[in-house]
């Protein structure tokens, strides 16, 4: 609470200037509150990319070239199966985090397997997904439709795996180095990175599964 | 701020802005904001895949719907996962928040908008493609 208050405005009082010592404590935040909103710009900036995808495929979401639509692909109980994974996936690396801030090794373990487990589940039904849609024919040079769909789902499956290698590197560094702060800043952002992964697939599943079965 | 000399203590171990305070028992404080949210993203993911299926609704209403429960499932995800939060010192991350949910919002229904009404400007693609011959 020392950081951004200062900068904020508050914790600032005319009347009764606070002597130096104190205010250079006040204005400077903890390099945990600046790493963790670099990596929140980061973060956003992948938003903004996946936003581009998702108006490709919105765009392109009727240009079937009389191939099948999402109503006749989408099989919403899987995706249901998906979308539960990474939900729970995304709880436990919560309680992972809660672990390492309360230097639990052992909860911290579990919980971060647990996180891998749902991860690599989600990967595997989606790598499924993906395999017997290009067996029915509709791969991704099938039509616009389904470009933009592989294009757009298939980025969230690579970010998703990428973040899988992450935790193992991060369950690695925390079994060698232990809970030193560069590696708790370290975990902050594989925590930030994999609850975004969850907010995209929440789109995803809104926009691409559901809206297409609906629709 | 009863907390700031505790956090001076810690130094770089002090809490990121939004995360609970380490006040008390660590491990059951901080795991209730995860429970919480997982309760309510549950809450909001099965009811998206009830509507979606449903017809006691009248059925143009289902993507505004399915739209509304999504943006407010990805609330619920950035308050209690991510801690996103209106305290004093989040300021810096809501307001990059607010940038980037602009930009989003530009890109997405702009490119809906444009290419609407491109869609109704134009000729039908076969009749393009006579025209060519």
């Amino acid at each position: 609470m020392t950081g951004i208050d200062a900068l904020a405005g508050r914790g600032w009082d005319p009347s009764h200037p606070p002597l130096v010592a104190e205010h250079a404590a006040g204005a400077l935040a903890t390099k945990r509150i600046i790493v963790g909103y670099g990596f929140w710009i980061f973060l956003l900036s992948d938003i903004v990319m996946f936003s581009a995808f998702f108006a490709a495929y919105a765009v392109l979401r009727d240009a079937t070239a009389g191939g099948p639509r999402g109503a006749d692909l989408f099989d919403t109980g899987n995706v249901a199966i998906e979308t539960a994974c990474l939900l729970l996936s995304s709880f436990t690396c919560g309680i992972a985090m809660v672990a390492a801030q309360g230097r639990r090794a052992l909860w911290f373990y579990a919980a971060m397997t647990v996180t891998f487990l749902f991860g690599i589940g989600f990967i595997d039904l989606e790598v499924r997904e993906f395999v017997s849609l290009t067996a029915q024919g509709a791969g991704p040079t099938r039509s616009a439709f389904l470009s933009a769909f592989f294009t757009l789902v298939g980025c969230h499956g690579m970010h998703v795996t990428a973040g899988l290698l992450w935790l193992l590197t991060m369950m690695a560094q925390v079994f060698a180095k232990g809970f030193r702060p560069d590696i708790l800043r370290r975990l902050l952002c594989f925590s930030l990175f994999w609850h975004a992964l969850d907010i995209i697939w929440v789109a995803i599943f809104s926009v691409v599964y559901l809206m297409g079965v609906a629709a | 701020m009863t907390h700031s000399e505790s956090d001076r203590d810690r130094g770089e171990l002090s809490l990121a802005p939004g995360d609970e305070h380490l006040g008390g028992d660590v491990f059951s404080e901080g795991i209730w904001s995860y429970v919480i949210g997982l309760g309510l993203a549950t809450l909001l993911t099965l009811v998206s895949f009830f509507i979606a299926r449903t017809t006691l609704v009248w059925q143009p209403s289902i993507p505004v719907a399915l739209t509304v429960l999504a943006v407010a499932q990805m609330g619920v995800h950035l308050v209690f996962f991510l801690h996103i939060t209106s305290g004093p010192d989040n300021v810096n991350n809501v307001l990059a928040l607010a940038f980037g949910v602009l930009i989003v919002f530009l890109v997405i229904v702009g490119s809906l908008w444009i290419m609407a009404h491109m869609n109704q400007n134009m000729l039908p693609m076969d009749q393009i493609m006579q025209m060519q011959r």
